[in-house]
């Protein structure tokens, strides 16, 4: 498949704290995201794939490396211009879902239309449009606290889709959730990923999404060590690794 | 989106929301009560000004206000200021505080004001029994109502001793109340004069009236220059001058305006604090729309329509008890004044109290790290 890449990063290291506490969490990065793909990103505590997350989500800057986001170089631009890259063309999705407890369904993911200045009948209905292609065409104004934590999920993926980013962004969107709304919420993402032609980035511990991926990248100590691709036309849960050329079995 | 999110941010912590609201309304209510006695004492202090019929006033050099104008100017000032070019008429006022004796025994002070009705100089206003006829019978004097008790005697017809002379009430008016708490008591000129054992021709203030078309400033000058021991002010230049004196000098007005000062100041505090902890609360969700990509801008908005939206409750809230309060303090010695304009700007001076404690909540949002959304 030779698409454009929509995100590419380039030998990213990323420092964190200073002094004694200086941590170098990433070790030159280099990762391409292309449309319609599933990518998970997985890797020990402590490896470095969430500061990987918010680098290539465009909430930290890296210390030294390049990333250009649907051609833009971000290298140098400060937090209102990078607030319009996560605006124009990102979506995030949370482990612990981050909803507004005091906004409903729907309006919690009116929110983030307004941000980006849709406002409206046209926000409301593009917010019920993608809350029952989640499945909540029947939790509209429910409130966060009356939702299942899978429901919540939804509703996070519902807002992270809402505005049609480029790249949807998640870390961790299973670990809070039982085996079956796991399955459903990596399953949405899959469709999001090949329906909708965009670039999803999941970070994730957990072996049971390995079957949705189309790529997997594994990172340790702040560098990435293995890619494994999902051959041409394979549907079930089982990948080749491409680097260490041996089968994984999800 | 972002009034309802400010909106939803305030009536989710309902503990929090009263504190803010009591804050605002107490900051009101005591500033509304302040002005409101400002305005009332200032309005007492130029009653008689504004009341009297004149273009411009003639005192005696360095009168400090309405009530100490001494009894100075003569006929020779009278003379001078109506032989100046575009003057039509000078009518002379006494003014002086006075003994009066009551008539059970006791003394207190008065306010004489003695004035030639005819010459429609300076007449009591709203009298509520007898008429203007009556106060020019001999001995005959107008008080207020209000200030019966205070002077010893229950009504028409009681007679006490003013000065060096016999007063009989025949007129009562309502409402002319005294800032000095010395009352108002209306004669004529002649009995003024009789009571003090001034001279015939001995005044205190000459209204000068204008004729039509002259200039003012023109004629201020010109009656100025020909006047070596008296001074010549305008209406307004009176009023500022008797304000400064009971309001400033007496640091009556200075500890009103510091009352008000004080309220707005800890209704401010006790706002900034409800919305610094309230921003501190929903700080994460302050990370998580900076995470969607809002702007700074944005974010700001929804802290202001926060403090926008406790303004409004609380300006409501607090007008209306001020109300409460005015209606309550009607007939009082000092009646409280609400006008449009003093509504009007403390409303503004709400909005102000409540943007500028925005202030800390604003600049604890400008420091949120969106990196902290995968952080919880
Ligand atoms: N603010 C910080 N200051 C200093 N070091 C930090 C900071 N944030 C993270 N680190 C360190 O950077 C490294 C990478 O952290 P990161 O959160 O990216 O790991 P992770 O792979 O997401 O781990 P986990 O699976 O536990 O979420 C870790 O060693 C962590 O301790
Ligand atoms: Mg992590």
């Amino acid at each position: 498949m030779t698409t454009t890449p929509v995100l590419v990063a380039e030998n990213v290291v990323k420092e964190l704290g200073s002094g004694a506490g200086l941590v170098i969490a990433l070790k030159g990065v280099s990762l391409e995201l292309v449309p319609g793909e599933l990518t998970l990103l997985m890797g020990p505590s402590g490896s470095g794939k969430t500061t990987l997350l918010s680098i290539l989500g465009c909430i930290m800057a890296p210390t030294s490396g390049t990333l250009t986001i649907a051609g833009q170089q971000i290298a140098g631009l400060g937090p209102e211009e990078l607030a319009k890259i996560r605006r124009d063309h990102i979506g995030f999705i949370f482990q612990s879902y981050n909803l507004f407890p005091t906004l409903n369904a729907i309006e919690n993911v009116r929110i983030a239309l307004d941000v980006r200045g849709i406002t409206g009948f046209a926000a409301t209905s593009r917010a019920e449009e993608v809350l029952r292609d989640v499945g909540l065409g029947h939790r509209l104004t429910n409130y966060p606290g009356n939702l299942s934590g899978g429901e919540q999920q939804r509703v996070a993926v519902a807002r992270a889709i809402a505005s049609s980013p480029d790249i949807v962004l998640a870390d961790e969107p299973t670990a809070a959730l039982d085996s079956e709304n796991g399955h459903a919420v990596m399953a949405l993402l899959s469709r999001i990923a090949k329906e909708q032609q965009r670039s999803v980035l999941a970070v994730t511990h957990d072996p049971r999404t390995l079957g949705y991926a189309d790529r997997v990248v594994r990172i340790e100590d702040g560098k990435i060590v293995g890619e494994e691709r999902r051959p041409e036309g394979l549907n079930a849960p089982e990948i080749t690794d491409l680097t260490k050329r041996r089968k994984i079995h999800a | 989106m972002i009034l309802t999110l400010a909106f939803r941010n305030l009536f989710h912590d309902r503990i929090r929301l009263a504190v803010t609201l009591i804050g605002i309304l107490f900051s009101i209510v005591l500033v509304a009560v302040q002005l409101g006695l400002y305005l009332g004492s200032s309005r007492m202090i130029t009653a008689n000004i504004d009341h009297a019929n004149a273009d411009l006033w003639v005192t005696a050099y360095g009168a400090k206000s309405f009530e100490d104008g001494g009894l100075l100017l003569t006929d020779r000032e009278r003379h001078q200021a109506l032989a100046t070019p575009g003057i039509k008429s000078v009518v002379p006022i006494l003014v002086s505080f006075a003994e009066w004796r009551k008539p059970e025994g006791g003394s207190t002070r008065v306010v004489v004001i003695g004035s030639d009705f005819d010459d429609n100089g300076l007449v009591p206003w709203s009298l509520s029994e007898g008429t203007l006829e009556d106060i020019q019978a001999p001995d005959a004097i107008a008080v207020d109502k209000s200030y019966l008790n205070e002077l010893g005697i229950s009504g028409i017809g009681d007679t006490a001793q003013a000065a060096a002379g016999r007063v009989k009430v025949r007129a009562l008016t309502e409402g002319v109340r005294s800032f000095t708490q010395s009352p108002y008591v209306y004669t004529t000129l002649n009995r003024a004069r009789q009571l003090f054992g001034a001279d015939a021709d001995r005044t205190t203030f000459f209204l000068v009236k204008l004729a039509p078309g002259a200039d003012a400033a023109q004629v201020k000058a010109d009656l100025s220059s020909r006047l070596e021991t008296a001074e010549v002010l305008s209406t307004e230049e009176f009023r500022d001058r008797s304000l400064k004196q009971w309001l400033f000098r007496t640091g009556a007005g200075i500890a009103l305006i510091g009352g008000a000062l004080l309220g707005s100041l800890v209704g401010t505090v006790i706002v900034a604090q409800t919305l610094y902890s309230s921003t501190k609360d929903h700080i994460h969700e302050f990370a998580t729309l900076r995470a969607l990509g809002s702007s700074a801008g944005y974010i700001h908005k929804v802290i202001l329509a926060q403090a926008g939206l406790s303004a409004v409750i609380g300006y409501l809230l607090g007008m209306s008890i001020a109300l409460v309060i005015l209606y309550l303090s009607k007939g009082s010695a000092l009646p409280l004044v609400m006008t449009p304009g003093l509504a009007f700007w403390l409303f503004a001076l709400t909005v102000a109290m409540c943007a500028i404690s925005a202030l800390s909540a604003i600049m604890k949002v400008t420091k949120i790290d969106p990196a902290t959304v995968f952080s919880r």
